[in-house]
């Protein structure tokens, strides 16, 4: 016993240490792939509306006309210490945009989440169970569609449909402008602020707006559940042990849900990780597309207006909250499944 | 040599010409049945039917993608579908049916391009760091990694952003853009099959009667390791339309005068489906689902056909040559 914490103990501590090279790596990307760009981020934000001496002014305050490694190494310590830099177009500091927008992008990408798991687990299992007979077919087809219909297609779809033919659903925005500007800030995440109120009109009012931007996000995601709980199901059930379980006599539907669809999970969890990359990427266009008030509208906005700088602490963020989750992620599946910690 | 090239696998490899290479890729296809066989074939028709539409573009669609008038007529601004134009117009009169006929053009030149230009980069690349090891694999694999884990359309967000800045927005653009975010999964995949198959018995006989790594490499490793490159390809060709599409939704991919792009005509369309206006965006979309699956139903059914714990052979009753004083065995079963 006492073996087996040390074991899972060295695990974390490997999996940390490796999270440091991965993040230093990121980070120079992210600094390089910056810098590849022409010109300076100044005279790029600034160009044609500020006079040379006040764009060298600039240049000097932000540190631009220092030689590249100490501006370097000013971004490293910068990010060690939470300081993600400051806009040029309009003032801000990145911390703030990550505090005031970061909840919408957090509540859609949660909510994304749960539609995808909802609907591409049964869905995948189902679809593992039986096979290559129809409705494994159809369950295929479907992942497959799903996930070649960009988000801004099946969105557009969706508005057509929900918004503008039957009425029933916001096409855009995370809420009424009335709810917006009567809810106090609490979290800086509109559904959870919109539900300590109390008052159901609204958080209803955020549901509402908040289902069409999950779902159409969460469809692009379902698919690659589908895909993997299906293949994984198949591979399991070609196990030894499921021919055991079978020879033992215990009922196909036990097999299936606890022998089968268990160990099939764990790939899952694992690719839950990675999907966090393709949430993020995803949330860019659902965002775009309904005009959520997110990180990612905040990055196209400053990608526009060529604000490098903005761009460069977004994407930091963005780095960062993948290492980081797809940390987690391994530490529960070493949690779960024994076999990963060696 | 003959007896040197043993090797784990039947039909094992390096040991010569591309016709047995290509009877290695072929077999299992022409293998495959049932449900794989169906979905492989479903997808080569309709990735054949979009590669003749952007082939023969000029030819199918009535009107240039950037033509607003014809026989002195300026075209109606988001006019209905109907005769003339069987598709309606957009908001900037053009021909929707024409623009997504064009569009396909548009999405095989940058798909060709981002797989050739990620091949070229990641196979061998891979190659090398999984044959030599040592500093240079950790070193690539780290870079790799942290390329793999970053959000894949940010990465070919920001590349867009910071390339339309050196080199304008063009086909060239996007492609590279791709490019650089399937260079990992090439390497990643190349490499992994690179360091089982660099144990491998014949490699260490190819090594014992002193090949150059370089043969080692070209010769042995590159034919036997190639093998999982059409099935990621053609998946990659896939995510490249729909990637492709999202910087033309965002408005880094290709400029709408340069060529015709689903992605941006979607984005102009989103403004339309307030007024009730469907059409300028619902044919650019249905195009790029049906290209899209059109590719992965060729990239999933290769995979079903090449992945051996996947696949399910075609096998039929083997019966063995009747012996003197048995009874012929009947053997069937799954592989």
């Amino acid at each position: 016993m006492a073996k087996k914490t040390g074991s899972l103990r060295r695990y974390f501590i490997t999996r940390i240490l490796l999270v440091i090279p991965m993040v230093w790596i990121l980070l120079t990307m992210v600094f390089l792939l910056m810098r590849v760009a022409p010109g300076d981020p100044v005279s790029a934000a600034m160009g044609g509306k500020l006079s040379a001496a006040d764009l060298a002014a600039r240049k000097h305050a932000l540190g631009l006309d220092k030689p590249l490694i100490v501006q370097y190494l000013e971004y490293l310590r910068d990010v060690v210490t939470l300081n993600f830099g400051t806009t040029l177009t309009d003032n801000r500091s990145v911390r703030s945009i990550i505090i005031d927008n970061g909840g919408a992008t957090l509540s859609l990408s949660v909510c994304a989440l749960i539609v995808a798991l909802g609907i591409g687990l049964p869905l995948g299992l189902f679809g593992g169970r039986v096979r290559d007979r129809v409705p494994d077919v159809v369950i295929r087809l479907f992942g497959i569609v799903t996930y070649a219909a960009p988000v801004f297609f099946t969105g557009l779809i969706f508005q057509i449909i929900f918004s503008k033919n039957l009425n029933i659903l916001p096409s855009s925005g995370q809420a009424s402008a009335i709810v917006q500007a009567t809810v106090p800030t609490r979290t800086h995440i509109l559904l959870l602020d919109a539900a300590l109120t109390g008052d159901p009109y609204s958080f209803w009012d955020c549901v509402q707006h908040l289902l069409m931007p999950s779902i159409t996000l969460g469809l692009l995601i379902c698919g690659v559940f589908i895909r993997l709980v299906r293949v994984n199901v198949v591979q399991a059930l070609q196990g030894d042990y499921i021919e055991a379980a079978r020879a033992r006599g215990i009922p196909e539907r036990r097999v299936v849900n606890r022998h089968a669809f268990r160990n099939a999970l764990v790939p899952v969890i694992t690719v839950m990780g990675l999907q966090v990359a393709l949430l993020l990427g995803g949330s860019v266009l659902t965002e775009q597309t309904f005009n959520w008030p997110g990180l990612g509208t905040q990055l196209i906005t400053y990608m526009n207006g060529r604000d490098y700088n903005a761009v460069q602490g977004i994407i930091t963020v963005f780095a960062l909250v993948v290492v980081v989750i797809s940390m987690i992620i391994d530490f529960v599946n070493a949690l779960i499944d024994p076999r990963v910690r060696y | 040599m003959a007896q040197l090239t043993i090797s784990p696998t039947p039909g094992g490899a390096g040991d010569g010409g591309g016709r047995r290479g290509i009877r290695r890729l072929i077999g299992p296809i022409a293998q495959a049945q049932g449900l794989p066989k169906w979905l492989l074939w479903s997808g080569v028709i309709l990735t054949a039917l979009f590669v003749i539409m952007a082939v023969f573009a000029p030819l199918i669609a009535p009107y240039d993608f950037a033509q607003y008038q014809a026989h002195g007529h300026t075209f109606p601004k988001q006019g209905a579908p109907g005769a003339g134009h069987i598709w309606g117009t957009t908001v900037m009169q053009f021909d929707v049916f024409s623009r997504v006929v064009y569009g396909a053009r548009t999405a095989l030149e940058v798909m060709i391009l981002a797989v050739i230009f990620s091949l070229v980069i990641g196979v061998p690349l891979g190659l090398l760091s999984g044959y030599f090891g040592g500093w240079l694999d950790r070193v690539l694999v780290l870079i790799m990694d942290a390329l793999f884990a970053f959000p894949y359309l940010l990465l070919a967000i920001v590349a867009a952003f910071l390339l339309s800045g050196i080199l304008g927005g063009g086909v060239v653009t996007a492609a590279l853009a791709i490019t650089v975010v399937y260079i990992p999964q090439y390497f990643r995949v190349v490499r992994n099959s690179t360091l089982s198959a660099r144990e491998a018995t014949y490699v260490e006989a190819a090594r014992a009667i002193g090949a150059k790594p370089g043969t080692i490499i070209t010769k042995y490793l590159f034919s036997n390791v190639v093998q999982s490159v059409p099935v990621i390809a053609t998946l990659n060709a896939a995510d490249a339309i729909s990637t492709l599409a999202g910087l033309g939704f965002l408005g880094y991919g290709i400029q709408p005068t340069d060529a015709a792009e689903w992605g941006y005509d979607l984005q102009r369309a989103i403004d339309d489906a307030g007024a009730g206006i469907w059409w300028t965006g619902i044919y650019p979309g249905i195009a790029i689902v049906l290209a899209v699956t059109a590719l992965t139903l060729v990239g999933e059914g290769l995979n079903d056909v090449y992945n051996p714990t996947l696949r399910r052979r075609r096998i039929g009753k083997v019966i063995l040559p009747p012996r003197a004083l048995e009874q012929p065995i009947e053997t069937k079963g799954d592989a």
